[in-house]
């Protein structure tokens, strides 16, 4: 029936070799003891080129079970080819169940999305994360970068924030803010939408990101605080659609994605595929509570 | 009570540049300066005046002997062998030292430069430019000159605010060379009513002049110098 | 009463940078009588050796000699810019003065840096972030001392850029784009910004231009008068520390030749090289 009957006897479960997917483990354990901390680790090879995806499928692979049922999104859709793609390899090298619906997976493998809606303490959230260093764009060295997290010394990156709202009056970063996470490191959390960062903080899932072609990995545990970088005065605020609703569902409490029609028309319609469908079957749904909506609402 | 007690003090001048040359400009000197004495030295060019006005005020390091100093507290320091510290303090506080010609800061205006030795006294700036312009009116410098720069000021508008500097912070010793040479009369019976003044406050002065009239009316006793000796000490008659 | 016992704010001993591995006789085979810093056993350099001295509250301390004396050194080893071979030195308000800050963490120095020292440097890309404006060039002090909010950093920014007369329309400009002179005055801004009771001015005015340098110095000066911090000032120039100091540190080859009062060190030089330094001034 499938194709892959020839991978299946010449690879290992889930693909990567026991000792590898141990090692992987116990960096995930470290991650996890130390909040928002990048952890070095092997990135061993993959069928596809590190960059797209190998962090993510690395943390997949080594912690993923046969009892497991597993949910690829890119980007808030199930459907692009990468999300596909990496879904039908994990399938074959584990033959896992795999689900469309958010509620039912107990693994996520994500690409720049959080779920809209709430995730459960028996869930597992894995980031693919291109740029694990939050300090990249103020410093260039690795050394001094890592130097930087030991020491928290982490004035420049405020400086840079101070910077963009001098320059264009907000802090304008779009995807990927900085966060500090339990009070002490500053944290990439991959380039997700602002929207998603207040679902980081205090959330009774696991979150766990991989970067391979940078090598690390690192992890907000459960009910952990993350908090956006703010000025006393000048405060992290998510996405504001205006007036603007899901075209399809007239739903306003979700991130939106801008759509082109042919005629030159905009129109916006909710990001989150599998939350869009269930909106539109009329089914129950469970988002995320965001604090800053109540901020909207007003 | 003395206030200053030089001891065998001697200074040589090592010019290693100059084939390790050696240079005597003081030799042994004893010398007493009582509270609130004013004692004129005199002596020809080279004689050593100036040296022992520097040795006095630590310009130049002493190579030999002692001089003690009784502070206003009542301790005794040897000006000649104490750190450096103690005598930026000493300078700040008791010690003040009016040098032949004005050398000051480039680009600060006349009251400013006749004011700063008060700032660390008085910690208020106006108070102190009061001071100061109180001081100048005093000596006849021109009102239009109190906020320029004195590089640009004539000899005898230099030599007013150097004594109006040297005195304004009332200082327990003051070490004042040629303080009246381009000075008209005038101004010279109001440099030396100003000094005298403060030695009626108990300041004991040294004054190396060649001014009959200065010496005269201002000098309790005077001393004349002489290859780097004390050779006569004359007390006036009165 | 202990202030009585320890006046100091800065207590330097037996300062040492030595590049490259030491013999035993590196030490005693360098220095000015030698004419050589470099150690003729091992081929060792040393930078500079049993630097020792006091700073007191408020005083102007120079350190005056000719490139490769070793004066840059001492201030980049005492503002952590670089590790001693050997020394100690203690600085008043960090710990009272009782815990050498030459040998405490990295995050205990980067605090001592920035909360009671201020550097400016001869090149101002040394002592600026030349990606940021001028404005987040002082916000990064501000915020390394715990200012968060923005109104108020460019508030303390706006009045750190007049008392160094820079206009303040300039503030969200990058340095890249002042003049050398400017740069300076952006770099004292932002090394005054936490009111530090020591600042170290390495060779502040060397390369700029004559009129320029004295609009420096007079800045420099008045700034010291007027918050009464205490100074080291780095020059090859006599000029500018009899101007700006108290009391100065003769250096050659490494080691301190001579020390003594400004005013004593320039009318009456003790060490053979400080009558030479002397008598070429202009």
């Amino acid at each position: 029936m499938t194709p892959y009957t020839k991978y299946q006897s010449r690879y290992n479960f889930a693909f990567i070799d026991e000792s590898t997917k141990k090692e992987i483990r116990r960096k995930l354990l470290k991650a996890i003891a130390i909040p928002g901390y990048q952890v070095p680790y092997s990135s061993p090879e993959m069928p596809i080129a590190r960059g797209w995806g190998t962090g993510g499928l690395h943390v997949t692979l080594s912690l993923i079970g046969k009892e497991d049922v597993l949910k690829v999104i890119d980007q808030g859709s199930d459907a692009s080819v990468n999300a596909c793609n990496l879904r039908e390899f994990i399938q074959s090298m584990t033959q896992c169940q795999t689900t469309y619906d958010t509620v039912d997976a107990t693994l996520i493998q994500s690409r720049h999305r959080i779920t809209e809606e709430a995730l459960r303490e028996d869930q597992i959230f894995i980031f693919q994360v291109p740029q694990p260093e939050p300090l990249r764009s103020v410093e260039r060295y690795e050394f001094k970068t890592r130097q930087m997290h030991g020491e928290a010394d982490y004035a420049k990156m405020w400086v840079s924030l101070y910077e963009s709202f001098v320059r264009h009056g907000d802090i304008m970063l779009g995807a990927g803010y900085p966060v500090k996470v339990n009070g002490r490191y500053i944290m990439a959390p991959s380039p997700i939408p602002r929207w998603d960062i207040p679902n980081l903080s205090q959330a009774k899932t696991l979150y766990l990101f991989g970067a391979g072609r940078e090598k690390r990995l690192y992890a907000v545990p459960p009910f952990t605080t993350v908090e956006p970088l703010e000025f006393e005065d000048v405060k992290f605020n998510i996405e504001q659609f205006g007036d603007q609703r899901c075209y399809k569902t007239k739903y306003t409490r979700a991130f939106l994605d801008e759509l082109y029609l042919d005629d030159g028309s905009r129109m916006h319609v909710v990001n989150d595929s599998n939350f869009l469908d269930k909106l539109e079957a009329g089914a129950e749904v469970n988002p995320f509570f965001n604090p800053y909506l109540a901020k909207i609402d007003l | 009570m003395n206030i200053v007690e030089v001891r065998r003090l001697s200074k040589q001048f090592e010019l290693h540049i100059l084939k390790e040359k050696r240079i005597q400009a003081l030799e042994s000197i004893d010398l007493d300066i009582a509270e609130g004495e004013i004692i004129g030295l005199t002596g020809k060019s080279g004689s050593g005046k100036s040296s022992l006005m520097k040795c006095l005020y630590r310009t130049y390091l002493s190579s030999a002997g002692h001089i003690f100093y009784r502070t206003g507290q009542g301790r005794v320091i040897d000006l000649a062998s104490a750190g450096d510290h103690e005598i930026i303090q000493l300078r700040k506080t008791e010690i003040r030292y009016c040098s032949q010609f004005l050398s000051v800061i480039p680009r600060v205006s006349a009251v400013d430069v006749v004011s700063e030795p008060l700032m660390p006294i008085l910690k208020d700036r106006a108070i102190a430019q009061e001071a100061a312009k109180d001081l100048l009116e005093r000596l006849g410098l021109p009102k239009g000159l109190w906020d320029a720069y004195p590089v640009t000021f004539s000899g005898g508008e230099q030599q007013r605010i150097n004594v109006a500097r040297a005195i304004i912070s009332r200082p327990r010793l003051l070490l004042i060379d040629e303080p009246t040479a381009s000075l008209d009369t005038r101004t010279k019976d109001v440099v030396i009513d100003l000094i005298r003044s403060l030695k009626t406050a108990g300041t004991s002065v040294l004054c190396i002049s060649h001014d009959e009239y200065v010496l005269d009316r201002l000098s309790d006793r005077r001393l004349h110098l002489q290859s780097g000796r004390i050779v006569h000490s004359i007390q006036p008659s009165l | 009463m202990s202030m009585q016992q320890h006046p100091w704010l800065l207590r330097v001993e037996n300062l040492t940078k030595i590049y490259g591995e030491p013999g035993p006789d590196t030490l005693s085979k360098t220095g000015p009588s030698f004419e050589s810093n470099i150690c003729p056993d091992t081929d060792s350099i040393v930078a500079c050796a049993d630097v020792s001295f006091d700073l007191y509250p408020g005083e102007v301390l120079g350190i005056v000699g000719e490139s490769g004396s070793g004066k840059s050194t001492v201030v980049k080893l005492l503002c952590f810019d670089m590790e001693p071979s050997v020394g100690n030195a203690w600085l008043r308000p960090y710990m009272d003065g009782a815990v050498d800050m030459l040998h405490v963490s990295g995050q205990q120095k980067r605090f001592i840096r920035h909360h009671l020292m201020g550097v400016v440097y001869q090149n101002p890309r040394d002592g600026l972030n030349f990606r940021f404006s001028s404005g987040g060039n002082i916000a990064e002090k501000l915020i390394m001392a715990g200012h968060m909010h923005v109104g108020r950093i460019r508030e303390r920014a706006s009045f750190l850029l007049e008392k160094t007369e820079v206009p303040i329309r300039r503030m969200d400009d990058l340095p890249a784009s002042f003049s050398g002179g400017m740069q300076q005055r952006v770099q004292i801004a932002k090394a005054i910004a936490n009111h530090p009771p020591l600042l170290f001015l390495d060779e502040v005015t060397t390369g700029l231009d004559v009129s320029v340098q004295a609009k420096v110095l007079d800045l420099i000066r008045e700034l010291q008068q007027e918050l009464g911090v205490a100074m080291i000032v780095v020059s090859h120039d006599l000029s500018v520390i009899r101007m700006l100091t108290d009391r100065t540190l003769v250096m050659k080859n490494g080691r301190v030749v001579e020390s003594g009062l400004t005013d004593q060190i320039l009318q009456d030089p003790q060490h053979p090289y400080t009558q030479l330094l002397v008598s070429s001034l202009l």
